[in-house]
């Protein structure tokens, strides 16, 4: 399937495959010229508001909008009653999860909430002042009822159940059982064991939610403008619950000003704007404010994980056995579930290493607080910090260096192809080489004296690892074989215009990651053009090719590889044409810089853009017969891998002030195996950007709520987030191991930071307080935290 | 809510005059009244400094900012600073060093930036992070921005401005 030949575009001399080249569409963005959602204005457009609970659960008796419609302004008040006749209910859960259940999901809450912040009412007027005006006088009679937030406690007997169709409280549970646990740590030499408490954070996209749907009953269309990760999939979610024809549905993304996982989720403000404006016959716009963000933008995390690892006396890791649970808010999220995090937990922790002893109990609940649902990493941060930790603790437990522990536990390099217990498969991974590149580029024995010397003062450094895999390049495995339209497949189309210019359109989507760069690097290459002469367009369903838009770190590695062999595909054309023309055999002719040329002389025979004005302008002056085609369309899915694993090996180096218990970074450092690089500046901002959430996650993040399932510190002043002052300088460095399952050879890296960063920052904390005594396990390591552990308060 | 009142400022060198809201703030004011995108909202609580803008040559927060209080105001903007040139090279930079990702921040973080290089040509790391610790980016994670203004700091000594 891989046909990286002598003449793959990758090793060509004019390839652009590799170079940092900076970001045309950055220009834009840095002169106040972006067009985000909200900036977006449509003749006779309302906006919506919404009133919304402010208990964690409650039945709604009755409701009074007298006041709110008589408000100048106001054009429509709606409740769920309202809404029956033009939304149909949504419920996530997906076939290949055995046993997942959840609850019907309305645009507004139909009888009952379920969470604070979840939608009761929606008001439509002429400024969302005026909606937000005639939200204050709406009156509504609530019935409160017992609210149920500690997920240890939720599927106790005598706990309320939430949704009491359902049975009870548990959503979805898995458990694996690999090899003989039990005789494995009944034969350890030593044995550690931990219990972990993983905050409950959430994205905090500095560009809030945001859509404007737009229905035009004349034509039956809709035209949804959205910050989304996934155009496609939104169109066929509208369609199905508005009750339209898929078809007449168009999905128009332009900035999105930050994603993250949280913005390919359903919410249902968004689809109570489809509703509003299929019943209005006029544009509505939502745009969510911080308060709402962070009560209903989904949460990530949140779990409990108790885990133990045996090893050997030499320091090898034989057995890992885990129980997890995790709470999700009342409802599995729909389309993807809330399923998946816990999966990825169960799948990935110490995903690294040869241990063939694996069992896990893994439990997920409801519970009457915000939902929880992927969000970037998923899973990754928790599997990761978990595994790391209980290695960091081994090794010291066997009086041995943390990072040779890991060096005599990774799968062995000629181990690959590899099957874990968990049963993921894994190409091939360079995890000894990258973490030996790590140690040699950090100077890991210099620091290490440097500890032991300023210990003596009073000084307390620590340096902590993390080497982790990453799930990228997700097949329909992820998401397509349990019933959702999640495309995994992602196509390219491309074309050469009149001057001799290229126009690609991709189903892959661009938040500020640099897709459209890589995808014209790539196509430039393909076809032997400079990427300036290359236009992408990106998120405009009636435009590109069918495909999944961005998650699970796919746009590289999937519309790369579909962009590579349409770009491929059109040169052939081009050369055909060419070949034609000028009577030479297309095999004699190469494409480089725009020009046709002989491949052998690199002599200039013609422009591209001549080759334009010909086909387009004279075809009576074409050789007989010649019907050219200078548009290409490919796409590409990938099939002999369900996913493409990369992996990174992290360290951490930071000094614990153990007098006020603050954490000071110093200093950060990444070697990432992504396979192929496209773009070194771009990935390495990724990683950057990555860790930088995952320290967040790890010091600062958390949705606090009240024992009542109030979130208290729902706004950017309380809620704590890592700032440019705080952060440290994060060096990164490659390795690469391209995968096999595709001619490009790129896997997926915007999610690899995010999962290692909590998992070295707790090792590098641990290690500062080790002579101490003193050991953390809860994030985040808030001052307080540590504190305590050192016995302070 | 209070009857509109009339507002006369400049905007960019432009002469502007509007009844509004009390209540109405000046990015607000610009994104809505005046057509003005390029200044974001991302919190309406002073915290995040993506409305960050200059009023009377001053830094100021858009959403803490009230229109009616900006009567004979100059206000700039990322538009009129973009136009008149001002910090074509710090922008230059920013897109060199990929120094935004989503730019949703970006706006304000080059106003923040551009205050911080009138004020201290040659500001270090520490300082330029300093400077930076009222303006939230998700993306980046700080550094390219860091990267960008210190190389504009570098590059103005080396051209004597
Ligand atoms: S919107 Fe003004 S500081 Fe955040
Ligand atoms: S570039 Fe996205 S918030 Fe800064």
């Amino acid at each position: 399937m891989n046909d990286r030949s002598a003449m793959s575009v990758l090793d060509k001399p004019n390839s652009y495959i590799g170079r940092s080249v900076p970001r045309p569409n950055a220009k834009r963005l840095a002169q106040g010229r972006a067009t985000y959602v909200d900036d977006i204005v449509l003749p006779r457009m309302v906006h919506l508001a919404f009133c919304r609970s402010p208990y964690a659960h409650a039945e709604i008796l009755s409701i009074d909008s007298t006041a709110a419609l008589a408000l100048p302004g106001v054009l429509r008040v709606v409740t769920m009653a309202d809404l029956q006749d033009y939304c149909t209910p949504w419920v996530g859960v997906l076939d290949h999860l055995k046993g997942i259940k959840s609850a019907p999901q309305w645009p507004l809450a139909n009888g009952k909430a379920f969470f604070q912040g979840e939608p009761i009412v929606a008001v439509a007027a002429t400024s969302r002042a005026i909606a937000e005006d005639a939200v204050d006088l709406i009156e509504v009679d609530y019935k409160e009822l017992p609210p149920v937030t500690d997920m240890e406690t939720a599927l106790d007997p005598d706990t309320p159940v939430i949704h009491p169709e359902l049975g009870d409280n548990l959503c979805f549970e898995r458990s694996i059982d690999s090899g003989d646990v039990d005789a494995a740590f009944a034969e350890a030499a030593v044995v550690v064991e931990e219990t972990f408490h993983f905050n409950r954070h959430t994205g905090v996209t500095l560009e809030p939610r945001s859509i404007i749907c737009d229905y035009n009953p004349a034509d039956e269309t809709l035209t949804l403008h959205m910050s989304v990760q996934c155009p496609h999939m939104s169109k066929n979610l509208y369609a199905k619950h508005l009750g339209l024809d898929e078809d007449k549905v168009r999905v128009i993304c332009k900035d999105v000003g930050g994603s993250f996982g949280l913005k390919i989720h359903t919410y249902s403000d968004e689809m109570a704007a489809g509703a509003l404006t299929v019943m209005l016959g006029r544009p509505v716009k939502f745009i969510a404010d911080r308060l709402e963000s962070f009560t209903t933008d989904i949460h990530a995390r949140d779990h409990r994980v108790t885990a133990k690892m045996a090893f050997t006396q030499d320091g090898e890791i034989t057995a890992v056995e885990m129980d997890d649970i995790t709470g999700i808010g009342p409802y599995s999220v729909y389309p993807r579930t809330s399923g998946i995090e816990m999966n990825q937990v169960a799948n990935l922790t110490a995903g690294p290493y040869k241990h063939l002893n694996y069992r896990v109990r893994a439990r997920v609940v409801f519970q009457n607080k915000g939902v929880m649902c992927q969000y970037r990493g998923v899973g990754h941060p928790i599997a990761v910090a978990v595994g790391e930790a209980l290695i960091d603790k081994g090794a010291a437990a066997l009086g041995m260096d943390p990072a040779e522990v890991r060096r005599r536990s990774f799968i062995p390099d000629d181990a690959y192809p590899y099957t874990s217990p968990s049963g993921a498969i894994y190409e091939r991974q360079s995890h000894r080489q990258s973490l030996d590149k790590l140690v040699a580029v950090m100077d890991y024995e210099a620091l290490r004296r440097e500890q032991r010397v300023l210990r003596e003062r009073g000084i307390y450094r620590g340096i902590g690892f993390a080497s982790l895999i990453e799930v990228t390049n997700p097949s329909p495995a992820f998401y397509g074989v349990g019933g959702a339209r999640i495309a995994s497949q992602d196509g390219c189309t491309i074309r050469l215009d009149p001057t001799g210019g290229i126009t690609c359109a991709t189903g892959v989507t661009e938040q500020g990651q640099g897709t459209e760069t890589i995808i014209a690097q790539i196509a430039a290459s393909a076809v032997g053009v400079a990427p300036g002469q290359v236009r992408v367009i990106t998120g405009d369903t009636d435009v590109v090719p069918y495909g999944g838009g961005t998650w699970a770190s796919r746009g590289a590695g999937i519309g790369g590889e579909a962009a590579l062999q349409a770009g491929k595909e059109l040169r052939r054309n081009i050369l055909e044409v060419a070949g034609a023309i000028l009577q030479s055999a297309p095999e004699s002719l190469d494409i480089r810089d725009g020009e046709i040329v002989d491949a052998k002389s690199g002599n200039e025979r013609m422009p591209l853009a001549e080759l334009g004005r010909l086909v387009y302008f004279r075809g009576d002056t074409l050789p007989e017969g010649l019907q050219p085609e200078l548009v290409a369309t490919k796409h590409y899915v990938s099939r002999s891998y369900p996913f493409a694993f990369t992996n990174a090996a992290h360290a951490c180096l930071l000094e614990v002030d153990v007098e006020t218990g603050l954490v000071k970074l110093l200093k950060y450092w990444v070697v990432e195996d992504c396979g192929t690089v496209i773009n070194p500046l771009l990935v390495a901002e990724q990683t950057r950007g990555g860790v930088v959430q995952g320290i967040g996650a790890a010091l600062y993040e958390e949705c606090l709520y009240s024992p009542e399932g109030q979130m208290i510190n729902g706004s950017m002043a309380d809620y704590l987030l890592p700032m440019a002052a705080e952060m440290p300088e994060i060096f990164v460095d490659h390795v690469t191991t391209p995968t096999e399952t595709s001619e490009l050879g790129a896997k997926g890296v915007g999610e690899a930071g995010t999962a290692g960063a909590p998992g070295a920052v707790m090792n590098a904390i641990n290690d500062a307080l080790g002579p101490l005594d003193a050991r953390l396990s809860h994030m985040p390591f808030t001052p307080d935290k540590i504190l305590r552990a050192l016995g302070k308060t | 809510m209070t009857a509109p009142i009339i507002v006369t400022l400049t905007v960019n060198g432009e002469p502007v005059s509007q009844a509004v809201e009390p209540r109405l703030t000046l990015v607000d004011f610009l994104r809505e009244a005046i057509g003005l995108k390029g200044t974001h909202v991302g919190c309406e609580h002073g915290v995040c400094g993506a409305c960050t803008l200059r009023l009377d040559g001053v830094t100021v927060r858009g959403c803490l900012t009230l229109a009616v209080q900006c009567e004979g105001a100059t206000v700039e903007t990322i538009e009129g600073m973009t136009e008149s040139g001002a910090m074509k090279d710090l922008q230059d930079e920013f897109v060199e060093r990929n120094a935004l990702q989503c730019g949703y921040c970006t706006p304000g973080m080059l106003m923040s930036a551009a205050e911080l290089l009138e004020r201290n040509a040659m500001p270090s790391r520490e300082e330029i992070r300093e400077q930076l610790s009222g303006n939230y980016c998700r993306c980046t994670g700080y550094q390219a921005i860091v990267d960008a203004i210190e190389t504009t700091a570098r590059k103005r000594g080396a051209l004597g401005r």
